[in-house]
């Protein structure tokens, strides 16, 4: 705290009488504003992050490895670990399709497609569970025709597939769209007319163009999935050891008293959350550079 | 197709990746979505009104309501304070804290919910000095109004961002040179500009806050009347296999979020529109 300077001009402590430039704030503006962001911050996102560890370590280290290693827990960092592996790739190449479609062509109805592209980020998680259970439920549209065929998706973990899928529908498309749209598509002709076919052009010139791109939305997409709690919530059934993921194991351990264990899931939850912060400012970097280069 | 695709035919694939694009949108998000509307439209007026209107269910949008107009009210306000401060100051560890902003986006809801109660429960880390005061913050309105504020901290915060990063100084040296003071360049020049996504930013907060569901259930308390937030009804009817009442609000909700998303694109339109002028 001791050396404050502004962003647009360092002043050397001789001139810190100086007149001010007509961009900057005094002094004590500035540590007023810094202070209260940094208290605002501290209150809100540091302190819940610290409850987490606090409460997951309360009665020891013993007592937290035990509460991880527990065949539940394990369990549900397994499913946790199945619904993220198969909602992510879908939604990458979902991603990549719509991006590929909305900047290299021009079409009637584009606008409209990017609107309902977005529209799963309008929809509380609860409500993206919901249609799931009206469509595949024993009461929905398909139910009638799943019992009498045995399928379950309801309960089981095609539902908790599906509804995860929808909750993180949007993430890798709307990074790729913006930035496929800026980029144009002159690279991809040269690379046509010089006899490249389409799929070399994809993987030869787009992808490495937009890999940056790529890898923040899958980060972004790969941390919903693993965290979302509403919307699984409504289609899981919650059966211990089968249809339970890491958020709906915490809740079920939580809700039992069993505070170590539900804080000691919860914590490799926020582990997760701050490796997703620390990637994510990775490939902000990276991406800056390459930018600037 | 071919009319549409003239201008850039020479790239192979329109067909295949809009083809793929509009089966799996209609599949995943558009086909489910509906079958809300199309159950709901089998209601009678009369059974949709009693779903959707009895006084629990207003008792529980109008806690929603408030609650989340509350938080996304704090968060413009320290949103605006946190953004300025990444953009325009430098202070030790801000790059740490500006990637920490995002935490409500990366950490699983319900892990925010136990750790927001452990925190503000009678016996917890500053209820137990809270409560012997008369502040009680868990299992009351308050404590979903906390609950709401950390989810929707990161929205103002990065709506804001790239907006006050591209502010040319040149305007705030204009004003300045015309004899404003710092004041009325802030108040006239700089939050005008700022406006939009001020407003953005506030409008994806509250609309975030009004669909939350799992860092809210558990500090909430969930009384009926009391504390008990839209989403958890639709649960509390699902779990009773009521699915028209709860197929009915969850229409409701559905109807308003996507106002909300609809208000939030004109605003956009409206200020790009402001920003060429």
């Amino acid at each position: 705290m001791a050396v404050v300077v502004t962003s647009t001009l360092v002043k050397p402590r001789a001139l810190a009488g100086a007149p001010l430039r007509a961009t900057q704030d005094p002094r004590c503006v500035r540590r007023l504003l810094i202070g209260i962001a940094l208290g605002f911050l501290a209150f809100f996102l540091l302190l819940p992050l610290a409850a987490v560890f606090g409460e997951a370590l309360r009665r020891g280290l013993g007592a937290y490895f035990a509460a991880v290693g527990d065949a539940d827990a394990l369990a549900s960092v397994k499913l946790t670990l199945i619904a993220a592996l198969i909602s992510v790739p879908a939604n990458v190449v979902f991603g990549v399709a719509a991006a590929w479609c909305i900047a290299k062509y021009s079409f009637r109805g584009k606008s409209l497609l990017i609107t309902l592209i977005d529209l799963p980020f309008a929809v509380s998680p609860v409500i993206s569970g919901l249609i799931y259970v009206l469509v595949f439920g024993a009461q929905g549209w398909l139910g009638p025709w799943l019992i009498e065929h045995n399928v379950k998706i309801i309960f089981a973990v095609p539902g908790i597939v599906l509804a995860t899928t929808f909750v993180t529908f949007p993430f890798v498309a709307r990074e790729l769209i913006p930035l496929m749209q800026a980029q144009g598509s002159e690279e991809e002709y040269a690379a046509i007319t010089l006899g490249a076919n389409g799929w070399q052009t994809f993987w030869r010139v787009t992808l490495p163009n937009i890999k940056w791109g790529l890898l923040y939305g899958v980060i972004l997409c790969n941390a919903r999935a693993m965290g979302e709690f509403g919307a699984v919530s409504v289609v899981s059934g919650h059966i211990r050891g089968e249809t339970n993921t890491m958020p709906l194991h915490v809740e079920i351990l939580y809700n039992e008293y069993n505070f170590v264990g539900a804080f000691a899931v919860a914590s490799l939850l926020a582990l997760l959350a701050l490796v997703t912060l620390v990637l994510k400012s990775i490939v902000e970097w990276r991406h800056a550079r390459s930018h600037a280069a | 197709m071919s009319l549409l695709r003239k201008q850039h035919s020479v790239l192979p694939g329109f067909g295949l990746s809009l083809g793929f694009t509009l089966a799996y949108l209609g599949l995943i998000v558009l086909v489910p979505l509906s079958a809300a509307f199309l159950k709901t439209a089998g209601m009678s007026w009369g059974d949709f009104i009693a779903a959707v209107a009895s006084p629990r269910v207003m008792a529980a949008y109008r806690l929603s309501f408030f609650a989340s107009l509350a938080a996304a009210s704090v968060n413009a306000f320290f949103g605006l304070i946190v953004a300025w401060v990444l953009v325009r100051y430098a202070f030790p560890g801000k790059r740490i804290l500006d990637a920490l902003v995002d935490l409500p986006f990366a950490l699983p809801t319900a892990v925010a919910g136990i750790a927001l109660t452990a925190i503000y429960a009678k016996n917890g880390w500053l209820g137990q000095w809270l409560e012997p005061q008369g502040v009680k913050i868990a299992f009351t309105e308050i404590g979903v109004f906390v609950a709401l504020t950390f989810i929707g901290l990161p929205f103002v915060v990065r709506t804001l961002q790239p907006v006050l990063e591209e502010l040319q100084p040149e305007l705030e040296e204009a004003a300045a040179s015309l004899g404003a003071n710092r004041w009325q360049t802030i108040a006239r020049v700089l939050l005008p500009e700022l406006f939009p996504a001020l407003l953005t930013g506030f409008a994806l907060s509250f609309a975030r806050a009004l669909g939350e569901y799992g860092s809210v259930v558990f500090i909430s308390g969930n009384m009926p009347m009391r504390t008990e937030i839209v989403p958890l009804l639709i649960i509390t009817k699902l779990e009773q296999y009521d699915y028209r009442g709860a197929t009915a609000i969850a229409v409701v909700m559905l109807t308003a979020s996507f106002g909300l998303l609809l208000l939030i694109n004109l605003i956009q339109k409206w200020s790009r529109r402001h920003h060429r002028v």
